[in-house]
């Protein structure tokens, strides 16, 4: 291990405090362990994005031309698969969740610093898994492994695929527990519930259903590979088994698992729109109960991915009336975000475009899920272009918007260097103008009735497509610009030394050096304020208080 | 280039109503989505922060009526389209009376109809128009689903399992028909189109054995319509003595004492164990595979199970044959 000796006010951070690479790779540090995930999914982003490519090439003309049926049916997997277990379920929980929770909250760690290590490990275990069932000619059962196919007909490393999904989905729980506890039990002194930032309230309804719905697709999923591996009849009706069964307990986490992906977004919209607004968030409650409701509710729904499959109009009727009623947290959040704009003062800096791009693409996703609750629309459009539209609109644009909202907004802590603002502005257009042209056409097709999954299609769908590849191919340069001048920054860009280069509320900008200290407090804070006080600039939110005067031969000597 | 569709054509009853429904929920989307996009935009410019010249006192930070507002109006719209939507769906997907039915077989990667007059077509279905239909749909291997955008109506073809689904086409015409359930390498080539005939030529190309239209063949890899001089019912009674069915079933000499497959369609079946069970297709497909799952009370379990010995063609057969023994032939009683 090398040392550094610091001098003046040059005080070490988590970042140059030790060197190694075995400091990194054994820390149990939540900033560290999240700078692994960050660098980690930030890959996996590529490799999804490059499977996204080929598809939208192929899908440039009406023709399957460019590839063969089997290799399209690939990529489409290898893009869902990855893009959904190894990118967007971690993405926000495992990168600000983590380097964030304990900042917030005022803790020294999260609750079980062991095990978040042992969480980022058990994911690239899975990682790698899935990586070598691709990289040994791939799979195409779809990211939804459907029974029978998946466990009776498909070819390829299915099993292995399943088991690095597996193991993902452990990580995924272990970074849920983790959420869980440290919110608990490892609040500063004055951190009540109701002054935690939202942040922190999505993150730990989040983590319930990281906590209660992984375990059930964990198993599910390894049951498939117990019917393929040893022909054991579970769901392959000509073993005996029921293939719907599969659906039920595949959605039974699979829908919960968008609100996984979604409600972090909704935290770090929170936490900006107020930021970038100098307002604390208004309907601070509703929006806070709202993401507990959501995650509740939200484990309710999962027929409604089953209209189509000869479910019973009475099963179907209540997921149906459970679909209607989760949209309303959602729309409650949405309004109160407007509130919070309203006489604001507000800034419209990158992280702040990327929010509001957030709610622009988010209510686009969300209100065409009314579409999708109503039963008689639903059966029309499932398994259509509208269905990867919709899903589309919430996860890459309400997620990913999301996102990027943090990894602007938090740059500076967590690399002590500023991004380049106007390439952040350029890049936060070019992402929404290229996502709604990708995405918008599709809902179109989709209700013409192109069906997902297609390698060939119709001539009369031709227009459309070459649009939404249009489209795509400034949406991938809008990704990719970020990639470009945050890395640059890293070298390159404005030094930050001050603690709050926003002006922003919270215990990570008031009391937490910039790039935070090892131990992130000096001491354990304590809280005085609600969270987002803007009102009060002269108050802060908490204070570190003063070591006490030691004594020699006293109990702290 | 600018000569697209942006909509589906519409064909059948039960697709307009779908329709309307679709844009009314569209109306309610851009005008929810128009509100919060134009309100978003209108504030975050307005407050901008080096606007000073709009007023910002008494910025309150919660209100328990706008709360309630937001909250109870959307709700009661919500609770609207629900009872709208359900009621729809459940006129269209409820088993319904009076229907012309066509079974059809899923398997990778082409679809199979039989009608009940013997037809049989790969990949093209033809339809009548202006009468409702009932498609029973079966796959013999994975998972497919039957997509006929310009009905609006789909329903998956399940390996294991009768789903129906009911449409009124009312335009003639030819649409398309797609596999929307991803089921392996030809997914995307699972497709075909389903023809409407007006009812007279519907009728004079039944009784032509389903030859004669210059549809049969297309690029799309439709097959011949074919089918011999047998009715779907007949093929099934052959179907049933090939297998020796009959050598215990509707056999009055029969040394073994079987239930009255002449009741068994339509009927209520008291089982050994006390429950009663409905005779449909779900019921007679399992007693002819698996016999022992359903015991019929005061008989015993001698049939030995035909799992992997009849052919999915061969059990729609046997069970127009079956339901013909009880008066149904299928086609539109």
């Amino acid at each position: 291990m090398t040392t550094t000796t610091y001098t003046g006010t040059d005080k070490p951070n988590y970042l140059n405090w030790k060197t190694s690479v075995a400091s990194w790779l054994l820390t149990y540090d939540h900033k560290r362990i999240a700078i692994l995930y960050l660098v980690s999914i930030s890959i996996f982003f590529l490799l999804g994005g490059l499977a996204a490519a080929m598809i939208r090439m192929e899908l440039a003309t009406p023709k399957g031309d460019l590839l063969t049926s089997d290799v399209y049916n690939k990529m489409f997997t290898t893009h869902g698969v990855i893009m959904i277990f190894l990118f967007l379920i971690p993405s926000i929980p495992a990168v600000f969740g983590n380097f964030l929770l304990p900042l917030m909250i005022g803790a020294r760690d999260v609750a079980f610093p062991r095990l978040n290590l042992l969480s980022w490990y058990f994911f690239m275990a899975g990682a790698a898994c899935v990586l070598i069932a691709l990289f040994r000619g791939g799979i195409d059962t779809g990211w939804t492994f459907y029974t029978p196919y998946s466990s009776s007909f498909a070819k390829g490393e299915v099993s292995l695929a399943i088991v690095g999904v597996f193991l993902a989905g452990f990580a995924s729980i272990f970074t849920g527990i983790n959420f869980l506890v440290t919110i608990h039990k490892m609040r500063a002194p004055g951190m009540t519930w109701f002054r935690l930032p939202l942040f922190v309230w999505a993150m730990y309804a989040t983590s319930l259903i990281q906590v209660l719905g992984t375990p059930v697709v964990a198993i599910t999923l390894l049951l498939v590979a117990v019917e393929r591996t040893f022909r054991i009849g579970i769901f392959d009706p000509n073993l005996g088994g029921d293939p719907i069964l599969y659906q039920h307990l595949f959605w039974f986490y699979s829908h919960p698992a968008v609100y996984i992906m979604i409600l972090p977004a909704m935290g770090v919209i929170s936490e900006v729109i107020s930021a970038f607004s100098k307002r604390r968030v208004f309907g601070y409650h509703f929006v806070a109960f709202s993401s507990l409701a959501i995650a509740i509710i939200g484990f309710l729904v999962w027929g409604h991915h089953m209209f189509s499959t000869g479910q019973s109009i009475y099963a179907g009727i209540v997921f149906s009336f459970l679909t209607w009623i989760v949209a309303i947290p959602s729309a409650i959040k949405t309004f109160n975000w407007m509130a919070t704009i309203w006489k604001g003062r507000v800034h419209w800096d990158t992280p702040m475009l990327y929010a509001l791009g957030f709610m622009g693409l988010f209510v686009i996703g969300g209100l065409t899920g009314l579409h999708l609750a109503a039963m008689a629309t639903n059966v029309h459009l499932t398994d259509t272009y509208f269905i990867v539209a919709h899903f589309h609109y919430v996860m890459v644009g309400g997620a990913i918007m999301g996102y990027l909202a943090a990894l602007h907004f938090w740059w500076p802590k967590m690399t002590g260097r500023m991004y380049p603002e106007g390439w952040g502005k350029l890049a936060a257009l070019l992402v929404f103008v290229g996502f709604n042209l990708t995405f918008f056409p599709q809902f179109i097709l989709g209700y013409m009735g192109m069906p997902r999954r297609y390698h060939s299609y119709p001539e009369e769908w031709a227009t459309l497509n070459v649009l939404s590849t249009a489209g795509s191919s400034v949406l991938g340069l809008g990704y990719l610009l970020p990639v470009i001048y945050l890395t640059w920054s890293l070298k390159y860009g404005k030094v930050v030394t001050e603690r709050n280069p926003w002006g922003a509320r919270g215990l990570e900008w008031e009391l937490v050096d910039t790039p935070p200290d090892p131990h992130n407090f000096e001491r354990t804070p304590i809280v005085t304020r609600p969270a987002y006080d803007y009102n009060h600039p002269e108050e802060p939110t908490g204070f570190v208080p003063k070591p006490r005067p030691v004594v020699v031969g006293g109990k702290d000597g | 280039m600018w000569n697209f569709p942006l909509v589906p054509p519409t064909a059948s009853k039960e697709g307009a109503d779908i329709s309307l429904l679709y844009w009314a929920i569209t109306l309610l989307a851009v005008v929810f989505g128009g509100i919060v996009l134009f309100g978003v935009i209108y504030l975050a410019v307005r407050y901008r922060a080096d606007n000073n010249a709009v007023d910002r006192s008494n910025a309150t930070e919660s209100d328990l009526r706008v709360e309630l507002a937001w909250t109870i109006i959307p709700l009661i719209l919500a609770l609207v389209i629900f009872g709208w939507a359900t009621k729809l769906y459940a006129d269209i997907y409820a088993p319904r009376e009076g229907y012309y039915e066509v079974f059809v077989i899923g398997k990778q990667w082409m679809w199979h109809c039989q009608h009940p007059n013997g037809v049989r077509e790969n990949n093209i279905l033809t339809l009548p128009a202006g009468r409702l239909v009932k498609v029973s749909l079966i796959s013999q291997d994975v998972i497919h689903a039957f997509s006929i955008p310009a009905f609006r109506v789909k329903r998956d073809a399940v390996p294991g399992r009768y789903n129906a689904m009911y449409f009124t086409p009312t335009k003639p015409g030819e649409y398309h028909l797609f596999c929307t359930e991803y089921c392996g390498t030809k997914h995307s080539e699972m497709i075909g189109k389903v023809v409407v005939l007006p009812e007279d030529e519907f009728q004079a190309w039944l009784e032509k054995g389903g030859q004669g239209l210059a549809t049969a063949t297309t690029s799309m890899g439709g097959g011949a319509a074919g089918g011999g001089t047998l009715t779907l019912a007949q093929q099934g009674e052959q179907t049933f003595k090939a297998l020796g069915c009959n050598a215990c079933h509707l056999n009055p000499n029969s040394a073994v004492k079987v239930p009255d497959i002449t009741k068994t369609w339509g009927g209520e079946i008291k089982l050994a164990d006390g429950r009663t069970v409905k005779g449909d297709e779900a019921y007679i497909r399992e007693s002819i595979l698996n016999p022992g799952a359903k015991i019929h009370a005061g008989y015993q379990n001698l049939m030995p199970p035909y799992q992997g010995q009849v052919s999915e063609e061969q059990l729609v057969q046997l069970i127009a044959y079956i339901k013909s023994l009880a008066g149904d032939s299928g086609g539109g009683k």
